[in-house]
């Protein structure tokens, strides 16, 4: 904060523009309300939309769905453990973009997984695969940067779910690889110790 | 008329027939939710306001488009938008940081620009990663090694540079 914030002086005084940026500040403060109020009606919205779902049960039915392409990914996994469907329920989390539910059940999932393998505090493989499947985005509908493109007069906010779908899983195969080559690098040394 | 279009309208069908289907009081069940999600978006305001001031700081002094030349020569390489490149390196360590750039970029450049696009599709397929390894590994007590946040980083940086090639595909 203080460096972004000194950084700024010191480019403003050497450029001469330090006029400017006082007055960018002023109407930074502006347009945060102006930005908060348009998240503010995208996720109330979203938050209402599917609470439905989850109340309805839409949510577990495409949990449901999901768990047989999951099994394959995470290996070792019983289907029937509370680990699994405390995966399957994150990761359907975050692919409908409920925040506010993924979090908790992401730690829920890691607990048990942590549990079911051994209860040690080094990550395992298909840890690793959990952390992947929250930290890249798999969110189906993007609602917040639909709403920002369309407070910038897009002609068309929901255009680029396509292209983010395909760039999402795109970079999550890329991911899931790396976790792969990255464990199996580690058992083979493992073996050449013993 | 594009399909795109429809995904809006026609979820918010789908989900209200299928909660009607199976008896649940949509119009509580949604006012419910949706005061949840008021109070979250009321709890990221204090940060959204000194995040994007802190931008506007960085932008309007040129520290930002200093810091963009800088990282020019390797977004060239890799075939990055540069104008998107600052989005790409602050997202995955602050969401509202990067929600502020982007906001910025969208501003600056327009939604329905190539910049705009690309910047678009780069904060829809990429997280918070560093955030969220450092939430979900203290709360069970996991260890962060260096292969897992290696294995994450690759995913990013993959995304950020599909995201500035697709768009030639895509539009």
């Amino acid at each position: 904060m203080i460096i972004f914030c000194a950084l700024s002086i010191i480019a403003a005084v050497a450029s001469g523009k330090t006029d400017d940026l006082s007055s960018s500040m002023i109407s930074a403060f502006e347009d945060s309300v102006s930005l908060f109020l348009s998240l503010l009606g995208v996720m109330a919205f979203w938050g209402g939309v599917m609470n439905i779902a989850k109340k309805s049960g839409l949510t577990d039915k495409i949990s449901r769905l999901l768990s047989p392409v999951l099994k394959l990914i995470f290996k070792g996994v019983s289907k029937t453990s509370a680990a699994f469907s405390a995966i399957t329920l994150n990761i359907t989390a975050n692919m409908l973009g409920l925040a506010n539910a993924a979090t908790p059940l992401g730690i829920e999932a890691m607990t048990e997984l942590k549990n079911a393998e051994g209860g040690r505090e080094t990550p395992t493989k298909n840890i690793a695969l959990l952390t992947l499947f929250n930290t890249a985005s798999i969110q189906i509908i993007p609602t917040t940067i639909a709403a920002i493109r369309g407070k910038y007069e897009s002609a068309n906010p929901m255009e680029i779910i396509p292209s983010v779908l395909i760039t999402s899983f795109l970079s999550l195969m890329v991911g899931i690889a790396a976790v792969n080559i990255l464990y199996i690098n580690r058992k083979r040394k493992r073996y050449e110790r013993n | 008329m594009s399909v795109t279009d429809l995904i809006l309208p026609g979820f918010f069908l789908l989900i209200c027939v299928f909660g009607l289907y199976k008896k649940v009081d949509i119009f509580s069940a949604f006012l419910q939710g949706a005061k949840e999600n008021v109070k979250v978006a009321f709890d990221i305001l204090p940060s959204l306001v000194l995040l994007i001031t802190l931008i506007a700081m960085l932008k309007s002094s040129g520290a930002l488009s200093l810091i963009t030349e800088l990282l020019s020569p390797i977004a060239q390489a890799a075939g990055i938008d540069k104008n998107c490149l600052p989005l790409g390196v602050m997202r995955p360590f602050s969401g509202s940081g990067a929600l502020a750039m982007f906001d910025s970029v969208i501003k600056e450049f327009g939604p329905d620009t190539s910049t705009g696009r690309i910047a678009s599709i780069m904060m829809g397929s990429t997280e918070t990663t560093f955030y969220t390894i450092a939430v979900y590994f203290s709360a069970a007590k996991i260890k962060p090694t260096g292969k897992i946040i290696a294995a994450c980083l690759l995913a990013d940086i993959a995304s950020v540079i599909i995201s500035s090639n697709i768009v030639d595909i895509m539009f």
